[in-house]
């Protein structure tokens, strides 16, 4: 009942299980804009969930995400879970994953830090705590813990 | 690990071993940096200082340090003068003067300039202070004159008294103290308390760390008051500035009910937190400070450059 609201897709990826509220943040990241015209994209918001009570799900046709949009969808949404799809089966399932460093994904919030200025470096975190997470930046050390505001 | 061709970005790099290890050689090497022993140990070396911000003592005493052991330096201590005017990124500066020296001594505006310095050199990168972020060399100097005032970092009281939330060398110093084991008290005015990530740090190692709002509170409890300056070059504007300056001062009159042994340390320059009539009391220890700075900069150079004492 729940999925029928939004349609099948043959080839692509289903992010489930994001935070309610969250899947715009989500598309942010994906940058659906740039997707190739044919493919549809579906957002299902506030749908009811046994694991988190409500949820929102993100679909993307003719799409796989790289590495590093699955990390920056990691820290807004920890709870997501990524499924590729192939000729309409599920081929890969898994839980978002946050690695130890992230890079390239967030820009560090201390406007004075030298990742800010114009070096030929990307931003870098390791992560300092994990439940709730918190990042510290490589380079200046300072904690971030709104990643929202955050994302480059 | 030996400290041979290790940089120091951040107090963070070194375990407390490896700081005892310098601290110890520090203390070695005091006749050196007197001038009442000389060595040549880093002789046919040379030491790169790119200061892009203003210093006094740390660029004099690291030069002093590597002269008394034999080394020459090359130097930046005029930003204005070098091709980051033009637009010279910091790493193309730091690639370049990597093929220069032996190792590199960076000052820079930026919080995380070392770390990418150390990223991007080929030789040994120490940090010389990165905007409000680490001053390691400071810390180890400051732990240097704690140590040498009693016997020990262990069960010492420090009260750390200014601006805590710009003022880098307070921000190594509690990291480093809260390893030892040291009881830290903070005292600062409105809006200049130590920032979160300083706080969570020191507390993640079990250390005590209080508030402390009465000058003479402070004073009478601390074995240490290590007073710091207004960071005003970090103020975004004038008024706010304004709004602290002179908020704090510590003169003779603020030092009755101190323990005899009680210690007074500044990182320098002072700008009136501190009383010039402190300077003839006993308590005044920020001079010795400011000469510790020279062995332990020759302690961590022979370590570095050498792995091993004169």
């Amino acid at each position: 009942m729940r999925e029928l609201k939004i349609q099948p897709i043959r080839n692509g990826t289903v992010i489930d299980h994001i935070g309610n509220g969250l899947a715009l943040e989500v598309l942010k990241i994906i940058g659906v804009q740039n997707l190739d015209r044919d493919s549809t994209v579906s957002v299902a918001l506030h749908v009811r969930s046994g694991k988190l009570g409500w949820k929102d799900i993100v679909k993307v046709e003719n799409m796989e995400l790289v590495p590093r949009k699955v990390n920056a969808i990691a820290l807004i949404a920890p709870t997501a879970t990524i499924s590729i799809i192939r000729d309409f089966k599920v081929r890969e399932k898994r839980p978002v994953d946050l690695p130890d460093r992230i890079a390239g994904v967030l820009t560090c919030p201390n406007g004075n830090c030298i990742s800010n200025q114009a070096e030929p470096i990307e931003s870098e975190f390791e992560v300092h705590r994990r439940r709730p997470v918190v990042l510290r930046c490589i380079y200046c050390e300072r904690l971030v813990d709104d990643f929202l505001h955050h994302l480059s | 690990m030996g400290l041979k061709g290790r940089d120091l970005t951040s107090i963070r790099d070194f375990s407390r071993d490896e700081i005892d290890e310098v601290l110890t050689a520090a203390r070695r090497l005091i006749p050196y940096a007197e001038g009442k022993k000389s060595s040549d140990l880093l002789e046919g070396k040379v030491l790169v200082l790119a200061f892009f911000e203003p210093s006094t003592r740390t660029r004099l005493s690291f030069e002093t340090a590597m002269q008394r052991l034999g080394g020459r330096c090359v130097t930046i201590a005029d930003a204005s003068a070098t091709s980051m005017r033009k637009g010279e990124t910091l790493s193309d500066t730091i690639r370049m003067l990597s093929h220069y020296g032996e190792a590199i001594v960076l000052r820079h505006s930026n919080e995380g300039a070392a770390r990418l310095a150390a990223m991007v050199s080929d030789r040994p990168v120490i940090n010389a202070g990165d905007g409000a972020g680490q001053h390691p060399t400071q810390t180890l100097l400051d732990l240097a004159t704690i140590q040498e005032a009693f016997g020990t970092l262990r069960g010492i009281h420090v009260t750390l008294l200014g601006d805590l939330r710009y003022g880098r060398t307070v921000h190594s110093l509690a990291r480093a103290l809260a390893m030892y084991g040291t009881e830290l008290t903070l005292m600062s005015p409105p809006g200049l308390g130590l920032p979160a990530e300083v706080r969570e740090g020191i507390e993640e190692t079990g250390a005590r760390l209080k508030e402390e709002d009465q000058i003479h509170r402070a004073v009478r409890d601390a074995d240490v008051l290590y007073v710091t300056r207004i960071q005003k070059e970090r103020f975004a504007d004038e008024t706010e500035y304004q709004q602290v300056a002179g908020s704090y001062r510590i003169d003779a009159s603020s030092l009755v009910g101190a323990k005899p042994k009680m210690i007074v340390m500044h990182p320098l320059p002072r700008t009136g937190e501190i009383a010039p009539e402190v300077d003839a009391t006993p308590h005044a220890a920020y001079f010795r400070q400011a000469f510790l700075a020279v062995p332990v900069r020759m302690a961590l150079l022979s370590l570095i450059l050498a792995g091993r004492l004169p």
